[in-house]
């Protein structure tokens, strides 16, 4: 049975090895801030970290995880929701409908904590999310604003 | 109202409010109720032993703690309505803004109270300017009465009143009182007969960047949309419509589906195959596995080929509907010293928004509720009774916030789905989800046109007629046949049309004055369905027209430019925008840039872009910069207009980059983001927001700059490359050098 190491705690995942992570997060967990958009990898609305690495989980099985990896989904990305990120986000008015926010959090949170002093060009290479309200003039910047709070 | 009789609510971040029946569901499911709530450190009077204040009209409900609820029924689907409406009653209120929340009355209370707020339709830009005078009525009528109430209670005239930041004040004896403890007294007290607005150039909350009031749960997962809800006991369904165009569902296995985990049911709603199971992903996987087969009908080998064949036997058709004429066009050109032909094209678009289209419905035989992203929560309720089978008086649609609309949730196909599947499991909460390929598959498209247009220069390059012929598919008459005027759709000319055709239509009409000229319309409908996709019509007209106009003007060796303002002499507004971008935009630099420009009027403002591209030798577009610029009459929250103007970029721009839905053996071939691509961070270009409310009007925001955007591109990719496309997307050109 695979083990869930979400946000800080375990748990047994009961269903099918091969179900994806983020049908587990959402559906036993309840933790819902991890969204469906396409289930094929391409839009990162369902993006979480595994050991801090931004992970698109709508096609990552949860057999193949091991118990020791940590997996942070928005809701465990900071206590109070003041992550960095987060706060850079609320100061801007990112947000349109904020279905893709989350997803789009996650993987701006996972590129700063590797590369703090993202540039532009990394910021195109790393963050392939989809908005389709298109907020990316605001979440560019975002990312530069949250940088400084870093 | 079951939600209001809520009381003594602390006073919180969360700004919004969904309704909800003490039976369905609890509030805290829908608002969450963690990491947003932060404690005050100032301890609140307790106000729980008073009863709650009732509403103090249909708008405006103030509670004991000066809390205001803004009543609104048109929905949030990340358009900002909400916020800049709630900015147009605080106005009039004259409340304290920081206590402003926004509640989403239900279609059921609607119709109970004889739809008190109008109209729930939220579409076509009409969010703020369709609302704003009732809106700001009832809530200067509130102001009123709650100051009528203060009056009272200190025996001195009303007049002698003011009311400001919440707090109402006897100027002479400068006694002071709040909102709060007057409400309940003013809700006693008749409505003013006659209510006077503020004059605009007093406002200090309208056209204020005030920030969204819906913002913080977005940042930390806590918002629950359509999706994300959850009941006691529900189940998961998911749904395969049949693919095929106009065909049917001929037999499935429903062996094969039962004997997987978690499946509950499996069932035939219409032509569709539904798996209901205790989790979603039972249902999709083993809806996967079901063997289903199809009956193709007539149309199983119909393809784009077929589409494309109808539209060019429309191009080339002699009975046409007029949208707009005048001079003799035929005439001259026949005189004309040079003669410019062109064909365009641009192909259907699917709405794909984020969250993919679901309903949540619980059915018993008296009682019927659903919860669902919409845009049209009375057009929800309608199909929800309809499908239900009970009157809508049984029936409640309660409003979550959507995961993006744009035209597609004004569609009630999914709440009808929903609501068939949980007849068939009475008293059992059935979410139904789509997959996104059932999403790319079910659409309401983007119609499908292409256009001829032959414009005559004379020896001077002066225009002399312009000809432009639409041919392609009509929105109306497949959705709302009995909206066609004598067979015409008068829709299919947004932007074009001249004043005085239909007074729905008075927001999309052609600024520019040309000498002679025809734009007509032969209709030509494909068995394929067509929806009402943000900008709609307006923006493959601004392609047609304004990448005509620069075609004309280069034809003409003019200046685009000028070349444009020279027709716009009797339409200073729209001369204005456009000679903003220019200016900003840097049209006419020496810097070795490419730009193009565009300009129309939709919706209700001025719009224009200037656009500068770079395109490097094997062909790889880099959309640079915009610069937009936008005359919406009265600016209700410059900061979102803005954002609005820079996402409607990203909207258009993907349908003009990589947009197009095609058919293959009578089915859609596009089936997720992998076929149907949308724009990334990295082709997003720089957008300078020019916002130049001129006052007097109310335009639309989400939608006119929308149609800009591609024009002034294709322009600027013909400024560097010397190539004109006509055919969209751009996907399929070769713009290599």
């Amino acid at each position: 049975m695979a083990i869930l190491n979400v946000n800080g705690k375990k748990t047994e995942f009961s269903g099918d090895e091969d179900t994806p992570l983020l049908w587990a997060l959402r559906e036993q967990l309840g933790l819902t801030g991890t969204k469906y958009g396409c289930g094929i990898a391409q839009c990162g609305a369902c993006t979480i970290h595994i050991d801090g690495e931004a992970v698109r989980s709508c096609v990552y099985p949860v057999g193949a995880l091991e118990g020791s990896e940590k997996i942070t989904t928005i809701e465990g990305l900071s206590e109070t929701g003041e992550h960095p990120v987060q706060q850079a986000w609320a100061e801007l008015d990112v947000p349109q409908c904020g279905f893709c926010q989350p997803g789009m959090i996650m993987a701006v949170s996972a590129l700063l904590a590797e590369n703090p002093n993202a540039s532009d060009a990394d910021i195109d290479e790393t963050i392939t999310n989809i908005c389709r309200c298109g907020t990316f003039v605001r979440i560019r910047e975002g990312i530069h604003l949250a940088k400084k709070k870093l | 109202m079951t939600l209001l009789s809520k009381t003594s609510r602390p006073v919180s971040r969360r700004n919004f409010i969904i309704g909800s029946s003490a039976a369905g569901l609890s509030l805290g499911v829908l608002a969450g109720c963690t990491a947003s709530e932060t404690g005050s450190t100032v301890e609140a009077p307790d106000y729980s032993s008073l009863p709650a204040n009732p509403e103090v009209n249909a708008w405006v409900h103030i509670h004991h703690d000066d809390t205001v609820n803004v009543r609104i029924v048109r929905s949030e689907m990340g358009q900002g309505t909400s916020t800049g409406l709630a900015q147009l009653v605080a106005e009039e209120l004259e409340c304290d803004w920081d206590k402003i929340q926004v509640e989403f009355p239900t279609p059921g209370q609607s119709l109970a109270r004889n739809r008190v707020w109008g109209s729930f339709g939220t579409g076509g830009s009409q969010g703020v300017r369709g609302s704003q005078k009732y809106v700001r009525e009832g809530a200067a009528a509130a102001r009123i009465m709650l100051i009528e109430a203060a009056a009272n209670d200190w025996g001195v005239p009303a007049s002698e009143c003011i009311a400001a930041n919440g707090i109402i004040t006897h100027k002479a004896s400068k006694n002071k009182t709040s909102f709060g403890a007057v409400a309940a007294a003013a809700a006693k007290l008749s409505p003013p007969e006659k209510v006077v607005l503020k004059d605009p150039k007093n406002w200090t909350i309208i056209g204020a960047p005030k920030k969204r009031l819906d913002t913080a749960d977005k940042l930390t997962g806590a918002l629950k949309y359509g999706s994300d809800l959850y009941f006691e006991g529900m189940k998961l369904a998911a749904i395969k419509d049949c693919p095929i165009l106009g065909g049917s569902l001929k037999s499935f296995d429903a062996s094969v589906p039962m004997s997987m985990a978690g499946v509950r049911e499996v069932l035939q709603i219409g032509n569709a195959v539904v798996v209901v199971a205790d989790s979603w992903w039972q249902a999709h996987s083993a809806l996967e596995a079901t063997p289903i087969e199809w009956d193709g009908g007539e149309l199983a080998s119909y393809s784009s080929k077929d589409i494309d064949a109808l539209l060019e036997d429309g191009l080339g058709a002699s009975e046409t509907f007029t949208g707009n004429k005048g001079g003799d066009v035929a005439a001259a050109l026949k005189t004309a010293a040079k003669t410019v032909k062109a064909t365009y094209g641009v192909p259907a678009q699917n709405h794909a928004t984020m969250e993919p289209m679901n309903a949540t419905a619980l059915w018993t035989k008296d009682k019927c509720e659903v919860w669902c992203p919409t845009q049209n929560g009375e057009a929800a309720l309608s199909a929800a009774a309809k499908a239900a089978g009970l009157p809508p008086e049984q029936c409640e649609v309660y409003k979550v916030l959507l995961g993006g609309g744009f035209g597609r949730r004004g569609m009630s196909d999914y709440v009808t789905q929903a609501v068939e599947i949980a007849k068939a499991m009475p008293g059992i909460h059935i979410k139904l989800q789509w997959s996104r390929e059932e999403d790319m598959r079910h659409g309401f498209y983007h119609p499908v046109t292409q256009a001829k247009l032959t414009g005559g220069l004379d020896a001077d390059g002066n225009l002399v007629g312009v000809d432009l012929k639409i041919s392609g598919q009509s929105i109306l008459a497949a959705l709302a046949p009995q909206a066609l005027a004598n067979g015409v759709d008068y829709a299919t000319f947004q932007g074009l049309l001249p004043s005085g055709v239909n007074p729905r239509l008075e927001d999309q009409i052609l600024k520019y004055s040309f000498p002679n000229f025809h734009i007509h319309h032969a209709m030509r409908n494909p068995p394929v369905r067509p929806g009402f996709w943000r900008g709609v019509n307006l923006n493959q007209n601004a392609i047609y027209l304004e990448s005509f106009m620069d075609e004309m003007a280069h034809a003409a060796n003019r200046d685009p430019l000028e070349f444009r303002l020279a027709h716009l002499k009797d339409a200073p507004k729209m001369a204005a925008v456009l000679s903003a971008v220019a200016k900003k935009g840097g049209w006419g630099a020496k810097d070795g840039k490419s730009r193009g420009l565009a300009c129309i009027y939709g919706f209700g403002s001025y719009v224009a872009a200037c656009s500068q591209v770079s395109i490097s030798k094997d062909g790889k577009l880099k959309i640079e910069k915009i610069t937009a610029a936008t005359d919406c009459g009265h600016a209700a929250n410059p900061q979102q207009i803005e954002a609005q103007v820079q996402g409607s970029f990203v909207y258009g721009l993907s349908a003009m980059l990589y947009g197009e839905i095609t058919y293959k053996d009578g089915q859609v071939e596009q089936t997720n983001f992998d076929t149907y691509n949308s724009m990334r961070i990295a082709d997003m270009p720089e957008v300078d927001v020019i916002i130049m409310p001129s006052g007097g009007f109310w335009g639309g925001v989400g939608e006119p700059t929308i149609a800009v955007g591609a024009p002034s591109v294709l322009n600027a990719i013909y400024a560097a490359t010397g190539k004109r496309i006509r055919q969209l997307p751009l996907k399929n050109q070769n713009l290599s050098t």
